[in-house]
């Protein structure tokens, strides 16, 4: 324990610099030797195991027959592998199309929050105009309000639209965001006011000085924010779920949720299958940007 | 600053940075210009077109906004007090107000009442269990190790991003009775696991166990990112006075983790308090509605096409949560 105090002279407790992470580069000096305490790593890996687990066998039993996939007690690799499940699984069920579902869902909702919430976000944090503590307030304080108490108007108003059923109707009601908006506007808060003078200055008009100086400058922030909000796009069930009603317009879990319920709930490849192809582009996703996305989550506090 | 400015600002010719103190930097809100003199002839015009500009990129949100968010929790509010159904649809003004029988309806209801108890249940061992689980991990990950920790991280987060339908096929396998893989693990220790899900007393447990699994992850990565802010030398302070890891970590620690604490028990608690996929696609609600949980009835009342109802029920949730959110302020806030 607490070898490395020893370099510290004795004397009164130093004033602790609140704020800023001091450097850690001491990161043992909590009494463990160079590596860690081996049985923590033990510890760590065990529950590592136990969280990836079900990941790794859900891929695995993908290829799997159903023969194979009954069996008690369960296998783990696959006795004989193929690639039969993924075969029916675009021939047989059409998810192919609610791929392509899925992915202009995303995108559009992506494109949507990263363009208005970035609109609104410059302007709330740097410009001056009527309504603008309204906007402010009315955003906020819908942030906290749950999903559940927009649902029912939400659906009766695009029914009234004549939007069920129809790929708009999926993507419309989330083409904005007032954590978007809250995300954008901390960011740019952030940025020198000095920006704005400068393109005027220049002579730039307003909407030029946003589009050609601060957005360029808005990369982390609409990184994390077109992460978040291709996620919880590709994840999103109860909507579609309401919406989409005939075949060609499901999205991704829509048909595996239906399917997992309907007739072939006892077609365990198959599903595993789908489940393995909802799972996989995103955590494709993740990898690539995960160091971003963490950070993200890090610093905005919301999942 | 200057430079940066100089050199985004370079591409529409040669810059020359304005002064600190050149007007047009609202940012304490006071109105642009007045008072500093510089530019007079411009500050007028220049103030308008602002406005002007900021109202142009404010228009598509506002409109989406009012039409997808603002307008319908005002109409939720007003169905919630009226006896809409689904097929009152197309005839608007066929519904008539009822006051707020809809809402006692709601809290005389037994299954609503059951609902409720379930989820006081899932939030009560749900949110201390995933927070204590994610603590003890950011904790083991900050101080404990050196090597690996970005792998740790990634794979413990892993779960929060993956969609719940298709986590809800894998652990329905997992929690088979005879012959899922838990079962089988437990086993070979010699014991004997109950029918997780088919089971009213196990039902509850292992939807727990599935949400903690899939949500502790995000609270892990946000304690990590205080801890990572509580200054080392408090810690060799603390270690010179002879406090032992837990007294640093109870005494030093925690008190400075408390902001970080309180965010993510108010996240955790608003997201809990709604939850509704985990039972919706794991067990429909049952067996015999030990799972059925506040939004997950409210989506059915929709479903039977009580508009009204559901509307009422879907405030309650909303009071419910506001209720507990400001609980959590007033507990954690008070000792600081």
């Amino acid at each position: 324990m607490s070898v490395d105090t020893a370099q510290r002279p004795t004397g009164p407790a130093p004033a602790p610099s609140r704020g800023k992470r001091p450097s850690r580069t001491g990161s043992g000096m909590v009494g463990s030797s160079q590596g860690g305490r081996w049985w923590l790593y033990l510890l760590l890996t065990v529950a590592l195991v136990a969280v990836i687990a079900p990941f790794v066998w859900m891929v695995l039993g993908s290829f799997k027959g159903e023969g194979e996939l009954r069996q008690v007690p369960p296998t783990w690799l696959p006795e004989s592998a193929s690639l039969d499940n993924y075969t029916q699984l675009f021939s047989k069920l059409n998810f192919g199309q609610y791929f392509t579902n899925s992915i202009v869902v995303a995108v559009v909702v992506t494109a949507g929050n990263l363009v208005f919430c970035s609109m609104l976000g410059y302007a709330l944090a740097m410009l001056d105009f009527r309504g603008k503590k309204a906007i402010f307030i009315a955003v906020m304080g819908t942030l906290m309000i749950p999903g559940v108490v927009t649902f029912v108007p939400l659906f009766v108003l695009v029914a009234n639209a004549g939007l069920i059923d129809t790929i708009p109707g999926l993507f419309l009601p989330f083409l904005v965001s007032p954590f978007g908006v809250f995300l954008m506007r901390q960011f740019i808060l952030g940025l020198p006011k000095d920006l704005l003078d400068a393109g005027r200055v220049d002579g730039a008009g307003e909407l030029r000085i946003f589009w050609r100086i601060i957005l360029p400058l808005c990369g982390p922030a609409l990184a994390t924010l077109g992460i978040l909000t291709f996620l919880g796009s590709w994840n999103n069930f109860l909507w579609p779920l309401v919406v989409a009603q005939s075949e060609d317009k499901y999205t991704l879990p829509v048909a595996l949720a239906l399917y997992s319920t309907g007739q072939n709930s006892t077609n365990y490849g198959l599903l595993l299958a789908g489940a393995t192809v909802v799972i996989i582009p995103i955590l494709v996703v993740f990898l690539i940007f995960q160091k971003r996305f963490i950070e993200g989550i890090a610093t905005t506090g919301l999942k | 600053m200057t430079a940066q400015t100089g050199t985004t600002g370079s591409s529409a010719g040669p810059v020359t940075p304005p002064p600190v103190s050149s007007p047009g930097r609202p940012d304490d809100g006071s109105s642009r210009g007045r008072g500093d003199g510089g530019s007079l002839g411009r500050v007028g015009s220049g103030r308008r077109r602002e406005g002007r500009a900021a109202w142009i990129l404010a228009i598509p949100f506002c409109l989406l906004f009012l039409a997808f968010t603002a307008w319908p929790v005002i109409q939720s509010l007003f169905m919630s007090i009226t006896d809409t159904r689904a097929r009152d649809l197309r005839h608007p003004f066929g519904v008539n107000v009822i006051g707020l029988d809809n809402f006692t309806k709601a809290l005389s209801d037994p299954t609503f009442r059951k609902a409720a108890a379930n989820t006081a249940y899932f939030v009560l061992i749900g949110m201390p269990l995933t927070l204590v689980v994610a603590l003890a991990a950011a904790v083991a990950l900050d101080k404990g190790i050196t090597r690996f920790r970005a792998v740790f991280r990634l794979g413990f987060y892993m779960p929060v991003i993956t969609s719940i339908v298709a986590v809800a096929v894998v652990w329905r396998f997992l929690l088979q009775d005879p012959g899922g893989l838990i079962n089988t693990v437990l086993g070979w220790v010699g014991i004997t696991g109950p029918n997780w899900l088919g089971d009213p007393n196990w039902s509850m447990p292992s939807l727990i166990l599935m949400a903690t699994w899939r949500n502790f992850g995000t609270a892990m990565i946000i304690f990590l990112a205080g801890l990572q802010a509580v200054p080392a030398e408090l810690h060799e302070a603390a270690a010179i006075d002879g406090a032992n890891a837990w007294k640093r970590f109870r005494f030093v620690t925690m008190p400075l983790l408390r902001p970080t604490l309180l965010f993510v028990m108010v996240t955790t608690a608003i997201g809990y308090l709604q939850f509704f996929e985990e039972p919706f696609v794991m067990t429909k609600g049952g067996p015999l509605n030990s799972t059925i949980s506040l939004s997950m009835y409210t989506y059915q009342q929709f479903g039977f096409g009580n508009y009204g109802l559901a509307s009422a029920m879907s405030y309650i949730i909303f009071v419910v949560i506001a209720i507990v959110t400001a609980l959590q302020f007033r507990l954690l806030r008070e000792r600081t």
